[in-house]
């Protein structure tokens, strides 16, 4: 891996009487996207802040190449924001507005044409630089947004639910083009979002939050994968959630039966819970599977149907190509390296 | 919205009736000679061309003058009180724009009468210097005291404009400055004062038309013989008799308001 950039250590944060983040402990490297993930109020936006320079953290320390920023007011970091709501001045136009940063370092005015240029081609706006921003297309001010942060090479960008006011399919496009930006700079990223799949399709590193603490941090495979608590499985993704015990290693038992599993390093009898991905699940004859259930309900998504199937105990979902008709009884059948295991924790 | 239409239709009669026919009749003394019957008029330029004299272009001039200085003391003063109360937390924010604008629930006589005291020859503020061992000074019916009863008048018109541009301010704008590398001194001279322009013009519009066109507080503070325009009409009507005339001075400042206000708005476009 690369080198560390920024250490977050044991940020805590307190606006009044509530505490927002409880304790942050986070190492970012060179080069990296990486995503804060959670619903609105777990603190992400907050850690975002404490970067930039426009919040202090109450306690706890930001460490940016080793050396402690935490007091530094955000215009003397090497850190760069995209706003929200992109926030690019009315008064000023694109390229103007581009030029915002290298103007205050009295940049001469050739150069700074010159690099405004570039940026506008690099964001795909190309002739854009005489317009009025607020005339500009939702889509179009990010790409400003973007190019007046980038030209000020900052070590990091640091991204605020960037692409949060964009429909759908601009956000699709905006998704790969920003990492396309990503690599094209070799900077870090760090953006902050709610939305799971943007979060697993972008980033090279996810940390989940819920309410102000990391849930967990991993690549967007493991996420997915292995989560390594309720909120996490619950939160990325659909999932079945099983309350369960370890039997012993490669043993889990829930619902009445007993697995063998993937998994290890848990105590015997260990009180645990179960991941089971509803595409992971598949549908067979019920003699052939351990798990039965009668089909209560599916729906044609697009891709798969959503089969839900009621068991004596539970019921679960199902994501699959095959049609299953109400009322059918049939099997639930998964392999081993489908079951993942996880420690139980306070449910959310 | 179409079916409230018809709702509109007594008040174009009445700002017919109350606007535009007395404006007609303003331009019709304007451009007529003293005497007319009710159907014959004899046209003339003479009210205009008597304005030109030396006396009264003094009094615009003067007018001019005190407006000018008037709106640029309520904008020194009003900018930074304005921009003060911004930075406060929204629930003082609203108690301080009610302080700003208590002294207009007063009768502005009543406010005008309290400066004369406070100014006048063996007034309160002389009385004080003399305690201290200071002659005391003559500060009634002078220009000083003139632009103080207007400054203190058409301050919250200054205000409350750049207030409101202020406060309406996306955060996120200087936010955004900061974060691009602007202090705080850049932050205000690059993004700040330049979106709160709208607010400054609004302000400079309102305090100079109204100190302009004012007559009893010049009256008051300046003194029987401190003529300014809006005492150089009043005086037309009242005193001189001279509807005529007062018509044209009427006449020629609107327009001149008229210019200044087309000269804001191209400002403000340009912004």
């Amino acid at each position: 891996m690369m080198n560390k950039l920024i250490e977050l250590k044991n940020l805590t944060k307190n606006f009044d009487d509530q505490q927002v983040l409880r304790g942050i402990n986070l190492d970012i490297y060179e080069k990296e996207f990486l995503t804060l993930l959670g619903p609105s109020g777990c603190g992400k936006t907050t850690t975002l802040r404490i970067i930039a320079g426009f919040e202090e953290p109450s306690d706890g320390e930001v460490l940016f190449n080793g050396i402690e920023i935490s007091k530094l007011p955000p215009y003397k970091r090497e850190v760069n924001t995209v706003f929200q709501k992109y926030a690019l001045f009315p008064h000023l136009n694109v390229a103007e507005n581009i030029g915002f940063g290298l103007n205050l370092k009295k940049v001469d005015k050739t150069v700074i044409a010159q690099k405004v240029e570039r940026m506008l081609k690099m964001v795909g706006l190309e002739g854009f630089g005489k317009r009025d921003v607020t005339l500009l297309s939702g889509g179009q001010q990010q790409r400003v947004a973007i190019a007046r942060a980038l030209i000020n090479e900052p070590k990091v960008l640091l991204l605020d639910e960037p692409l949060g006011a964009l429909d759908a399919k601009i956000r699709k496009q905006m998704q790969v083009e920003l990492k396309k930006i990503q690599q094209e700079v070799g900077i870090t990223f760090i953006y902050v979002t709610h939305d799971q799949e943007e979060a697993l399709s972008m980033s090279d590193t996810v940390v989940v939050m819920n309410n102000g603490e990391i849930q967990q941090i991993g690549s967007p495979t493991d996420i997915y994968n292995e989560p390594e608590n309720r909120f996490v499985a619950g939160f990325i993704g659909e999932s079945n959630i099983i309350e369960g015990t370890m039997i012993r290693d490669y043993l889990v038992a829930f619902d009445g039966f007993e697995f063998e599993c993937v998994d290890k390093g848990f105590e015997d009898n260990e009180e645990i819970e179960v991941v089971l991905r509803p595409e992971d699940l598949d549908i067979v004859d019920p003699g052939q599977a351990k798990i039965r259930g009668i089909v209560r309900n599916i729906t044609f998504k697009g891709v798969h149907y959503e089969i839900l199937i009621e068991t004596e105990l539970r019921t679960y979902m199902v994501h699959t190509t095959d049609y299953a008709e109400v009322g059918r009884e049939v099997g639930l059948k998964f392999g081993p390296e489908d079951i993942h295991v996880m420690c139980k924790m306070g449910s959310y | 919205m179409k079916q409230y239409r018809n709702l509109i239709k007594p008040y174009l009669v009445w700002a017919f009736v109350v606007i535009v026919i007395p404006l007609i009749l303003i331009a019709l003394y304007a451009f007529t000679e003293d005497g007319n019957e009710v159907l014959t008029f004899s046209f003339t330029l003479e009210n205009f061309r008597k304005f030109l004299e030396a006396t009264y272009m003094s009094v615009i001039f003067k007018s001019f003058k005190l407006g000018i200085l008037t709106t640029v003391i309520c904008l020194g003063l009003g900018y930074p009180l304005a921009y003060i109360i911004s930075k406060c937390p929204e629930k003082s924010q609203s108690l301080l724009i009610l302080l700003v604008t208590i002294p207009e629930w007063i009768n502005m006589l009543l406010r005008t009468y309290a400066w004369m005291n406070l100014l006048s020859d063996n007034g309160i503020i002389n009385h004080l210097l003399g305690l201290l061992g200071i002659s005391p000074v003559t500060m009634m019916y002078t220009d000083f005291s003139v632009v103080v009863g207007l400054v203190c008048n058409f301050m919250p018109f200054m205000i409350i404009p750049i207030h409101t541009s202020l406060s309406k301010m996306d955060k996120s704008f200087i936010e955004a400055a900061y974060d691009l590398g602007a202090n705080k001194f850049q932050t205000f001279t690059k993004v700040i004062w330049k979106l709160s322009i709208p607010g400054v013009l609004n302000g400079i519009m309102m305090v100079f038309l109204l100190s302009i066109s004012t007559f009893v507080i010049p009256k008051l503070l300046g003194g029987g013989q401190y003529m300014l325009i809006g005492n150089l009409i009043e005086s037309q009507f009242i005193s001189v008799g001279d509807w005529n005339f007062g018509s044209a001075i009427s006449l020629i400042l609107a327009v001149l308001i008229l210019i200044f206000m087309s000269l804001m708005k191209k400002m403000d476009k340009d912004e």
